[in-house]
This record gives C-alpha cells, structure tokens and sequence, in this order.
C-alpha cells in the first residue's frame, strides 16, 4: 500500500468565525496582489478566462499558505484535493498549506457552469486544470522575484517545499519573497508540470479538516453564534403551496423569549415565521402555533393515485427522448422471447445530516450572509432579490456544510429566501434560520417518483434485440434557467440520463418520457436520473444474464460497447480483484453484479450478499472505478466506501417519501430511515484503474452501481425480481 | 377509572367464596372478621386472583419489556423498538447504546422520551411470550413465575419495582396524547397478586 | 427559569434556563458549546451524545432538569480522556471523517464501547454502534478506526 501523505493540522479551526474578508489580519499576510489588475479578466471569444492566483493563494510571513477553494466542502473531499493540486504546481510545502472555502465572488465560479457552485460531480474535473495553472503561474512569479534578488535567470532555478534554490546554493522561502513577488506581473500561463514530477497529485493524502471534525471545534453553519443573534424557525404550510387563513398566535407568543410572529412569503404560498432569543424558544413557540390553512387553491397529491396516473402514462409512448433502429422490432418477435418490467421508485428526500440553515445581517444598503450553500452565486442574487439590493452587495460567506447531496443546491433558492424575508424586518440583528429535522423530511425538493415501463425483445443469443422504453417522472428543471440547457424535445435529461446513453449495444432502442406536473417541489439527489436509470438497467441486464445461463460479469462484458472503455477497465479490475472470495462464497450468499458509467467515470463492482431477518446483509463490495486520473487516491477510496454506504438509502424498508391527501407522511428518521451501520456493507474495497486521462467525477459515481448489485444477488437467492422500491420485504 | 368495573366484579367473586382470607379483607380496608386459626384463601380465589395477575402481566405494554426478544418493543402495537436498541448482556443495552442512553430517572415530557428508576429490560427469565411472538398460557407464565421467585418476591417486585410503578403511571407524550394503561390500577394489581400469594400461589392446571 | 448547576468537561458552569429545555440546547445556546450537534431531535441518531456520569447519553432528549449533578463530557473535553484520545487520533489517522457533522456523536459513542468494551468485535460494534447515524456513510473507516484505537491501546497498555 502506498504511503499516506499526513496532512498539516494547521486548523481551519483556529480562524476567526468573523471573517472579514480575504486581505485579512491587519499587515501579517502579504498579498501578491498589490499591483495585479483588481478584476479577473472577461474571457474574450476564443480566449480561455485568466483567473487571478491573488483571489486564490496567499502566503503569509510566518509561512503558511493558504488557499481558496472555489466551491462548498460538505464531506466529498475537494477542501484538501483542489488545494493538493494548486499546491503540487506551486512547490509548496503541504505541511504549511490551510484550506478556506472561497465566498461568493466572480473570480471562483466554476470555469464550465459559470456560476459559484459545487454539484454535478464536476469539482476536480472542472477545476482540475485551472488549479494547476493558478499554482504554476505563483511559482513562476516567486522564481522572478528571486531570479531579480539573484540576478541569475529563472530557469537556473528550482522550487521545492516553499523554497526556490539558485545557483551557488543560494536559497530563499516563498514568505520572504512574497513581497518582492507581489511587484511582479503575473504572466497569463506558466509551464504545467510534468505528471511524472507531481509530488502530491495521485498520492494518498488524510484530508486537511479531520482533526478540527473530531474534537468539536469546526463549526458548520448551524453552530454560528454571532452578538446579538436571533434564531428563526417558520410553519411551512403540510400540503406544498398552502397558505395560512388564519394564525392563532397567543400561545407561541407566550413563550418567554419570543421576538415575532409574523407571515412570510414562500415561493409557493405563505407561511408562518417565529423569531426568539435561541432554538428551544423558537422551537416551542413554533410548535404552539395554531394555524388554519387553506388548500382551496392547491392539488393535494396522494402516492396511490399518482402511481395509477404513472402507470397510464407509462403505457403509451411519451417525448422521445432517443431512437435508433427500428421502432417496430418488437412486434416481430414472439411473446416468449419478450420481457416486460415496471418499476416503481418512491419519492426520496436526501436528509442530510446538519439540518438546512442560514444566517443573515441585513444592513440597509448591504447585507452578510453565512450558508454552507452548493449554489453561492445562485443563492447570493436570490437574496439580494428579496432584500432589494444588488448582488455585490451582499457579502456571502461560504460555511462547512454537514452534507448536501444536491439539497444544497437549489434553483429558487427558497430557503434562502425564507431567511432573507425574516431578516429584513431585523435590520442589524443577524436571523440564523434553522429548519428541524421535521421541516427537513417533510419539506418538499425531493428525488422524485419515477415510473419506467421496459419491454425487451430477446434474441436467440441472449442479447437484447429491441428495447423500448418509456420513463414518466417529474422534471428537475423545467421553470428553471438550466431548463434551456437540459430540455430537448420535451425530454428533461435529467430523467433520462443513464439509459439514453447506455454502453450497450442495443441495435432497436426506443426511449421516451413523459414529465407529469405535480405540486411536489422536486430537486437533484446524489447522481440524479442514474438513482433509478441505472437500477433499471443492471437489474434487466442482469435478468438478460440469467436468462442466457451466462456469467453475468461475461454477459456485460459481450453486450458492452468495446469503446466504452472505463466501463471495461472498470469490469476486467473488479472481476479480478474479486475472483477470490467470489469463488468461496458461504452457504446461503450470492454475488451481484452491476456496472454503471455516470459523469464519466466508469464503475463496476460484486457484492456478497446474505439475508438476514428479512434484510439484505452486505458483507462484502468489491468496487473497480476509472475515474480519469485521481488526485487523492484516499479521496476517492472514502468516496466509493461511504458512496455506497450512502446508496442502499433506497433499498430500506422505511426508504421512501409518501403523500396522502396532499400531506408528506414522514416526518423525522423514524419514519424514514437512512442506512445505519449493520444496514451498509461491512466491508469495502475500493480499486482504482490507473489513468493518465483528465480527472472525471467521484462524488455520485459510487451511487448508482449499490443497489442494483445488492437487488441482483438477492435475485439469486431468492429467484423474485425487485422492481419496485423500497425494499419492504425481500 | 374504568377498570371499576372488573374492581366490582372481584370483589364480589371474593366476597361470595368461602374463607375469606384477613389479608384480603385488609386490602379492602374492610377490618378482618376475628380469625381463630389462619385459613389459606382457597384455590380457586388464588386462581381468579392470578387470572386477574396474568391480565396484566400479558397486556401489551407490558410485554414490550417483558420479551422474549434480544431486542424491547414500544408502542401498542409493540412494534421492535427503533434505533436498533438491543437487550445487551445485562438487559440493560450495551456500551453507546445503553437503556440509560436515552431513558432517565423520570418521564421527560418535553421530549417525549419515557422514564423510571433503573430503565431496562426484563431478564429473559420474565419473558412473558415466545420467539414466535406468542403470548405464553397462563400456565406456563405462572410456573415460571413461581419457580423463579417466592410469592412475596414476587409481590414485593408488584408494589415496588418502579419500573412496574410507571407502568401504570405512565404519562403523556409530547403531543398529549395519554400512554395508554393496564387492565387494572396499579393498587388492584397488588391486591390481586396478594390473593394470589396468600393463596399459595397456584397455578391452573395444565388443559 | 431555574438555575441549574453543571458539571461539563470539569468546570462548574451555571445556567439559568428552562427546566424543559434538552441539554443538548443548553450545552448549545447558552453554553456556547457547539461541538455536540443536533441532527433530528428524537434520539434517533446519535450526533447530541454526551457521556452523563460515564454512560453515552442522547442529550437532545434528556431535559436539563433531569441532569442533577452528574459530570457531562462532551467531546470538546474526551480528548482529555486516554480512550477518548486514541478514538480522536485513530479517527484522523484513517480518515475516517466526509463532512464531519455526525462525528461527535459517533466518537462520543465509540468511547462508549472502548470503555465497556476494549476488543470488540464485528458484532460489539454493529450493536453499540448501531444507533448513530452517517448519512455520507463513513461506516467501513468507523468500523476500521475503532480497530485501530482498541488495537492501540491495548498495545499503549494504560499510560
């Protein structure tokens, strides 16, 4: 095994909560931009936007470097590989390097989406090459300025750990140097290391911000406290867009530290919002409210009847969404050689674990906000909307986020303009806005409901010959400004992705979908369309296997495009590094198998399966991965680990999100119930693919893969087939 | 309450059967008619008097300690106890996941969360139903009672144990919903297992 | 109101708060001790735990009125504790942490089990564990660090 890098403990900790701004702490930190042009250059047309390493890297007298990173860090990893990389380009010393997470500023949107945000499993992919430019051209500015000092040229210069060494010996630290540095154009490129030279990029390295997440001393968002503070907490009406008729007041009123009562407006309907002295009181009072609602004007969706609507629409072709072939192929072949499935996948919502919250100051003429959010550039002009102010106006800290899962990132922002509503009747008081763990789960922004109804023809080899699918699901973006990049024909993308553009090599294939509405608020979840495309797909191609008395990883292997080649790389690294105990499987288990590519990165993996009182016992996951080269190879190892712990979420008897006559019937962990530890696999071993390739995405790819393998195996020991979901019984 | 009803009716089941015992008149706070010699309940008063004893140790609520399961139940329905809460070697949970991690002293009613002195499980040896989540015949629970411990044990562990206490006084969950009682108050039930003790203790016959 | 007296990390703090409120909020609000976190409010997953007289306690459950005078540990002070340090050290040393958020309770809870505990089993720790939530699902390096801190305190022997 590889040498793990120790990172420094130089703490995220022991910053100020306070935080001014990025030319902080009054003449101790230098900053290199003292004469470097205040905007990052407009990328022109045909032009590649220069990005201004000041915004990025500072180093401070005493030696320490700190870097930004341009997007949230809520558990994925990105806080210590963004800055792994800008650190290897810059020769810096790893042991001085301390991370903080960028506030919403131009110069840290991300370079494909153009906004400030993290999600799509794009952070390393995205910023990869931009990270290594940023740490290229502060070396090459810190060589000049010593090369001036030396009167030597820079190439007779090398760096290595904070140092540049010249000729004759002579040597000078990047924090004496920093000075001189900041009088020295920043040139717009700089030469990229040689990947055989990294001397942290592909190695295993403990993230920067673990010991601070063990001893209580990093504070995430909900654990700001600033003077003055109060905390909100609101009456969200139970049937989605609701309105209040009537708010009985008097109790919540009397609770001893209660500031206000008072409606607010949500982005569909109103609610009720409770401001007090700290949560408990807030709490109570909230929970004293007596409020009569009014559902005249809102459809108050029930499950049963949604499903019955689904099936319909499953039944006749919806917006196609990809053809190729003959449409007709089915009708030529005999009943005996077809499959028909439908699958049903429940709403999910992705609870994670610090309950949604956001702080906000507003001002007059300016306002400060703290919110771990995925969506900084989003959420900051959702705020200043609601405030009346422009979006430079709001100053938008960037907090750790206990978790997120795409709940974070959210087009309308609402509950950022929940807060900001609040906050502006309190002008100077900062309003912390905490959601309970209740308004969490019953809340709305949920995976949604997907149907899909498959038939396949099957011809003499096995092989799937014709397949005609149609999926019927709730669009993610529709009404929204990526609608314009991810609608086609009527097809949200988002729905779909995971089947239309399948490795395999199906000659007739027929996609369509249709996007019911429905007055559920619905939202990304962890890996988005491959939460169900990619449970459909394996568990049919693995039903096509078992049919053709085939191995299921050889069946995949044949059926597989040959250029679809991490998904091969992926299979061929798994199925050997599995062999073993694949071969030695105890009595009453059974291997599952799936592989599935998503935001380009291909995976593959086995898992070793048991029942046990009427649940799926995980004891083993085999898990092959090509995800392009991989920064942290330790990043990516927890990725896949915890990703498929976080996958089996759906597959729990208490994993699903219900309505009855329009009201949410969950409401806290008991009733819906993520994975606990005896729930997730017990052992997981994680294989990387070696790959010189451009970094792909590790934070969804791990999702999808889990519980097709897991409903596969049980498939096995059982011979039943789980279409739908959540798996009350096996 | 409403259990006055049942309360009538043993009473008047005592008061026809011969040999009323002292002890039983005391409980109703009758003065005993002058006993010349000590005459034992007769049997078949020790009987109803345990049918009235089995009602109780039988109810639902109860069972959900009372289980032969190496996990509590909760609830009415005596669903398993969330949280992956398990019995532990000492009935008690184990370390992280102890009874006591949750449950104190006293009911916690701005939570919600119920609780007594020494919160735990039965030992399997009260377990009053089987793996197949059966209730056990009244029979076998009484045998085992009585093999396990003596009739004033046992009516010592009815009057004192505060864990049996809180069973009938069990309180209010946050949302003010009433947690639901057992057949008889906790006053009857002591009467009734006195009957029984000083009875002997029988137990019906097996059918 | 009622002012209550309280022992937490060995420090005698005092705070006049309502009796109904849970510690957890207590420790929170008006201790300033954010450390401990709330996550759903009902004991179902283990992010508030404290230790109250050496027993893993859900503190978002427990009403300060019903603390008394028994010393609370919270994990801002466990790392004065010789097992506590070990879970810390063993919990960075494997990497175990994504986003953090439930890691207080899980530490607070594998303390728990190392105290009662010391050589656990797959099985001890599936059981004393099995109440805490992740949702990022860090259960496989939970599972290997707290390897690692038995392991090493048993060859630490009791400095």
């Amino acid at each position: 095994m590889t040498a793990v890098v120790d990172s420094p403990t130089l703490a995220l900790s022991r910053r100020s909560f306070l935080r001014v701004s990025a030319t902080t702490a009054g003449g101790l930190i230098v900053s290199l931009y003292f004469d470097f042009p205040s905007a990052a250059q407009e990328a022109g047309p045909g032009k590649a936007k220069v990005y201004p390493p000041d915004a990025f890297v500072h180093i401070r007298r005493d030696g320490r470097i700190v870097i930004q990173v341009n997007r949230l860090e809520f558990g994925q990893g990105v806080q210590t590989s963004l800055p792994m990389i800008l650190a290897d380009e810059m020769d810096a010393d790893w042991s001085q390097v301390v991370a903080e997470l960028a506030p919403a500023a131009d110069e840290y949107k991300d370079p494909v989406f153009g906004i400030q945000m993290v999600g799509g499993s794009g952070s390393i992919a995205h910023s990869f090459q931009q990270y290594r430019e940023l740490g290229a051209r502060t070396r090459a500015i810190l060589v000049a300025a010593a090369a001036q000092q030396w009167r030597v040229a820079p190439e007779q210069c090398r760096t290595e750990s904070s140092v540049v060494h010249g000729p004759g010996g002579r040597s000078a630290k990047y924090s004496d140097l920093a000075d001189a540095a900041a009088h020295i154009a920043v040139p717009e490129t700089a030469p990229l290391k040689n990947p055989a030279d990294f001397r942290l990029i592909g190695k295993k390295t403990r993230r920067l911000d673990s010991r601070p997440k063990c001893d209580g001393s990093l504070k995430f968002g909900l654990d700001l406290d600033l003077p003055g503070m109060k905390v909100a907490m609101v009456a969200h009406p139970p049937v989605f867009g609701a309105s209040p008729k009537s708010v009985d007041d008097k109790a919540a009123r009397s609770v001893p530290g209660v500031v206000d009562v008072f409606e607010i407006p949500m982005v569909k309907g109103r609610a009720v919002a409770v401001v007090a002295d700290k949560f408990w009181t807030a709490k109570q009072a909230r929970d004293r409210l007596q409020i009569n609602w009014d559902f005249s004007a809102v459809e108050r969706e029930d499950s049963s009847q949604l499903w019955e609507k689904y099936k319909t629409l499953a039944a006749t072709p919806g917006n196609v969404a990809v053809t190729r072939g003959d449409e007709k192929a089915l009708d030529g072949i005999a009943s005996d050689n077809r499959i028909i499935a439908e699958y049903e996948f429940p709403y999910l919502a992705h609870t994670p674990m610090e309950p949604l919250n956001t702080t906000i100051r507003f001002d007059g003429d300016r306002a400060e906000v703290w919110a771990g959010s995925q969506f900084q550039t989003i959420d900051q002009a959702a705020i200043a909307e609601v405030l009346g102010l422009k979006p430079n106006q709001v100053t938008f800290h960037t907090e750790m986020a206990g978790g997120g899962f795409g709940r974070r990132a959210v087009p309308d922002s609402h509950v950022q303009r929940e807060a900001a509503s609040i906050a502006k009747r309190f002008a100077g008081t900062p309003v912390k806005l905490i959601w309970a763990r209740e308004d969490d789960v019953q809340g709305g922004y949920y995976r949604p409901m997907f149907m899909h109804r498959v038939e396949i023809g099957v011809s003499a080899d096995g092989t799937p010959l014709a397949w005609k699918h149609v999926i019927v699901g709730q669009s993610l973006t529709a009404g929204t400004p990526f609608a314009a990049f991810t609608i086609k024909n009527g097809v949200d993308e988002t729905a779909v992705e995971g089947v239309v553009d399948t490795h395999y090599d199906i000659p007739n294939f027929h996609i369509s979908a249709h996007h019911p509405e429905v007055n559920v608020p619905v939202l990304w979840f962890r890996s988005v369309g491959h939460t169900h495309t990619a449970y459909v797909m394996e568990t049919l191609i693995d039903e096509l296997a078992t049919r053709a008395k085939m191995d299921p990883i050889a069946y995949r292997r044949k059926l597989l495009n040959p250029d679809a080649k991490k998904l091969h790389g992926a299979l061929t690294l798994m199925e050997k590094e599995s062999a073993a105990w694949r071969a030695n499987l105890p009595h009453g288990h059974a291997v599952g198998i799936a592989c599935h590519e998503s935001f380009e990165t291909g995976v593959a993996c086995a898992v070793d399966v048991s029942i046990e009182g009427n649940r799926p016992k995980i004891h083993r996951v085999t898990i092959a991965v090509d995800p392009g080269l991989a920064v942290n190879p330790l990043t990516v190892e927890s990725q896949f680990q915890a990703g498929v712990c976080f996958g089996v979420s759906q597959l729990m008897a208490k994993g699903a999100i219900t309505l009855k006559d329009g009201y949410v019937q969950q409401n806290n962990f008991d009733t819906y119930t993520p994975p606990y530890i005896m729930d997730a696999p017990t052992a997981v071993d994680v294989h990387i693919v070696p790959s010189t390739e451009a970094p792909s995405g590790c934070g969804e790819p791990p999702v999808p893969v889990i519980s097709p393998a897991v409903a596969n195996a049980l498939s096995r020991l059982t011979g039943k087939r789980y279409r739908s979901l959540p798996l009350v019984t096996v | 309450m409403f259990h006055t009803h049942r309360a009538t009716r043993l009473l008047i089941s005592l008061v026809v059967c011969a040999g009323w015992s002292a002890t039983a008149a005391r409980v109703w706070g009758q003065t005993a008619p002058q006993a010349v010699t000590s005459v034992p309940a007769n049997r078949e008063v020790g009987l109803a008097a345990w049918q009235q004893v089995y009602s109780v140790l039988t109810y639902p609520r109860c069972i959900n300690c009372h289980t032969a399961t190496n996990h509590p139940e909760q609830g009415d329905d005596r669903h398993p106890h969330l949280f992956n809460v398990v019995r532990g070697p000492e009935d008690k949970g184990v370390p992280g996941l102890n009874c006591a991690t949750c449950h104190q002293s006293a009911n916690a009613d701005s939570t919600s969360v119920p609780g007594a002195h020494n919160w735990r499980l039965a030992p399997l040896s009260m377990k009053w139903q089987d793996l197949d989540d059966q209730i056990l015949p009244s029979v076998q629970i009484c045998e085992s009672l009585t093999h396990n411990l003596s009739g004033p044990g046992i009516l010592k562990h009815h009057e004192e144990e505060p864990l049996v206490l809180w069973a009938f006084q069990p309180g209010h969950r946050r949302d003010g919903t009433a947690r639901s009682l057992p057949p008889l108050t906790h006053d009857e039930f002591v009467a009734a297992t006195r009957t029984w003790v000083d009875a002997g203790t029988p137990c019906p016959q097996n059918p | 109101m009622q002012t209550y007296n309280l022992t937490v990390n060995g420090e005698r703090k005092k705070v006049p708060v309502d009796p109904s409120t849970p510690l957890l909020w207590v420790l929170r609000d008006d201790l300033k001790m954010t450390g401990t976190k709330y996550g759903c409010g009902i004991a179902s997953c283990g992010a508030c735990t404290v230790h109250l007289a050496g027993v893993a306690t859900r503190s978002c459950v427990v009403p300060v009125s019903l603390v008394g005078d028994r010393p609370i540990v919270t994990i801002e002070g466990i790392g004065q504790d010789l097992v506590g340090r070990a879970v810390q050290e063993a919990w960075v040393s494997e990497d175990v942490v994504q986003c953090g958020y439930c890691q207080s309770g899980q530490i607070m809870g594998a303390v728990a089990l190392l105290k009662g505990v010391p050589q656990p089993t797959d099985r001890n720790i599936e059981q004393s564990m099995g109440g805490n939530i992740c949702r990022c699902g860090t259960y496989v390096r939970i599972r290997a660090a707290i390897k690692a801190a038995s392991q090493q305190l048993h060859e630490g022997g009791t400095q």
